[in-house]
């Protein structure tokens, strides 16, 4: 029964990654493909493999690369940073609230992330730019004279993916503070722990599998994005997703493009397994 | 238990939701702004619903519309059956071969950044065209499997954790009366995980009908979907008629999510007072 599901992950998400794996080794060609097989036949009965490293040696010898990477880590890092900081309260408030309340806040939470990503980000074009409406707000207000520059800076990019990741760091977390006993907290203060004190010592501890599992949820799919950088960051904006896709769609420069996927896939890897372990355990917890 | 929360705590709530839905209530504003310049508001001949009318004979997007729809149900359909047999093998069955890899597999697209599934599945299909033939070229058959491979891994977690809560004592009564493997599963299990499954159904069909990334890569000439054809025009600057679209997807969203939940909370109660 569940053969069928192995199969169809096994043939369009495992075994890409050897053809991503493959291409990364081979030489560009101005061809259709745009790339030289690695295997070849040479003269009538030898088989020539032809591995090359040039692609990778090639993403460290250009600063570009290496940039774009370090970036991409410094800004998803950052992000999850700010998303802990705006979700965590959040998460918190709506586990701690009357039932009835409960499920309509994290209704709210909900609905933005169902509606489209993409247009959410736009709306924030609307928001930032130099006749945008935060503009227009503070100009009436007379709190500036001149419109600020917000949208393609890297702070308009951070706002887009706090924003659009949000959820994903508030729902897991949200489903692990559901299951606190907060008799701990009230047992606490009774003993003379201060509320923060107690939040320190208490919640923060208990609640560790929350933020890592949804800290996860958004390092990862944030170091590689290219929605958000694409359309608020502006063109200095280097991140490792978007030179992925330039070097595909604009370069054609395949190999390049599956080298790039191959060393973000590397450093992602072990992210990933902590994610499930994470999982792993949370799952366990609560059975 | 007590209910009390600090005035942080309700600050942050407040400027959270403020945060959230700001900008998805200034799309919906500015929707019925008539002037071309979107967040400069005009006075004199607003509101009004002309970008709606010229959202409506944009044949573009109409065109992108209809493409995204049909990738979307397909894609809705079949990430249900393959999520709901994987969910249901990870959450029945603790030991079989490969348990590990399939909960890896299912699992990792979930945080995979899009770009490198959506490269991944390209170079698949253009080395399966080479070696056998399929696919001839890419359009909406590559976009689906595509589609289909990130969201029944989303199915798979919304299925596994709604069986983790399933009372199997149903399914062993149902046995013990001589009700075979598949009838109970037909008439027992289906029936009750069926919010869980709809609510699959109702994701994968979002994510597909949202996805640019996978699409971009998976597309071939003519079968531009609704994301790609929005985020070229939106590359360009704010359009009044993106914001009616997007209007227009949040009030679908809405009373979709509304209405779902309004049903499964109504479900939940009518189970309650059966047992």
């Amino acid at each position: 029964m569940v053969a069928l599901p192995y199969l169809w992950l096994l043939l369009f998400f495992v075994v890409p990654f050897v053809i991503v794996l493959k291409i990364s080794f081979s030489d560009i060609d101005l061809a259709i493909p745009p790339y030289k097989p690695l295997l070849e036949w040479v003269g009538r009965n030898s088989l020539a493999i032809k591995v090359n490293f040039n692609n990778y040696a090639f993403l460290f010898t250009d600063r570009l690369y290496i940039n774009a990477f370090l970036n991409s880590i410094k800004v998803a890092f950052l992000s999850t940073v700010l998303c802990l900081l705006v979700g965590y309260p959040m998460a918190y408030g709506i586990a701690r609230a009357k039932p009835a309340t409960r499920n309509l806040l994290l209704l709210l939470v909900i609905l933005p992330f169902w509606t489209s990503l993409l247009l959410r980000v736009y709306a924030w074009i609307g928001l930032l730019k130099a006749n945008g409406v935060i503009n227009n707000v503070l100009l009436w207000l007379g709190v500036i004279h001149d419109p600020l520059t917000m949208l393609y800076t890297p702070f308009a990019m951070y706002v887009g993916i706090v924003y659009s990741y949000l959820p994903f760091l508030i729902l897991p977390l949200y489903a692990n503070l559901e299951k606190m006993d907060w008799q701990l907290l009230e047992a606490a203060e009774d003993l003379g722990c201060r509320p923060w004190q107690a939040f320190y010592k208490i919640t923060l501890p208990l609640s560790r599998n929350g933020i890592l599992a949804g800290s996860m949820l958004v390092f990862i799919p944030a170091v590689g994005e290219f929605v958000i950088p694409a359309l608020l960051g502006g063109p200095n904006a280097l991140m490792i997703g978007r030179v992925l896709w330039d070097e595909f769609f604009s370069n054609r420069a395949w190999p390049v493009a599956s080298a790039v996927a191959i060393l973000l896939l590397l450093l992602l890897v072990p992210f990933m397994m902590w994610y499930q372990s994470v999982q792993a355990r949370e799952s366990a917890g609560a059975r | 238990m007590n209910y009390r929360s600090s005035y942080f705590i309700l600050t942050c709530l407040g400027f959270g939701f403020a945060f959230l839905y700001i900008p998805i209530l200034s799309m919906v504003v500015f929707s019925f702004n008539a002037s071309k310049l979107v967040t400069v508001w005009d006075t004199a001949n607003s509101p009004t619903l002309k970008w709606y009318y010229s959202l409506l004979n944009n044949e573009e997007i109409l065109d992108a519309a209809w493409i995204s729809l049909k990738v979307a149900v397909i894609n809705a359909s079949g990430s249900v059956i393959l999520g709901t047999l994987a969910g249901f093998g990870l959450a029945r069955f603790s030991q079989f071969r490969g348990r590990f890899t399939l909960n890896a597999m299912t699992t990792a697209p979930l945080v995979m950044p899009e770009v490198i599934t959506g490269l991944s599945l390209l170079l698949l299909f253009v080395a399966l065209e080479q070696l056998i033939g399929w696919p001839a070229g890419r359009g909406i058959t590559t976009m689906t499997i595509g589609h289909m491979t990130f969201s029944m891994a989303y199915v798979t977690v919304i299925v596994n954790s709604r069986l983790a809560t399933f009372d199997t004592a149903l399914e062993e009564a149902a046995m013990d009366l001589g009700a075979r493997p598949l009838k109970v599963f037909f008439v027992i299990t289906l029936p009750i995980i069926f919010p869980a499954i709809l609510s699959g159904w109702l994701l994968a069909f979002t994510l597909s009908w949202d996805d640019l990334v996978i699409s971009s890569f998976t597309s071939g000439p003519g079968s531009s979907t609704l994301p790609m054809v929005v985020f070229s025009k939106v590359r360009l600057g704010v359009s009044p008629e993106i914001n009616v679209l997007a209007t227009i997807t949040i009030t679908v969203v809405t009373l979709m999510i509304v209405g779902v939940s309004l049903w499964m909370s109504r479900m939940a109660k009518l189970d309650k007072a059966a047992a």
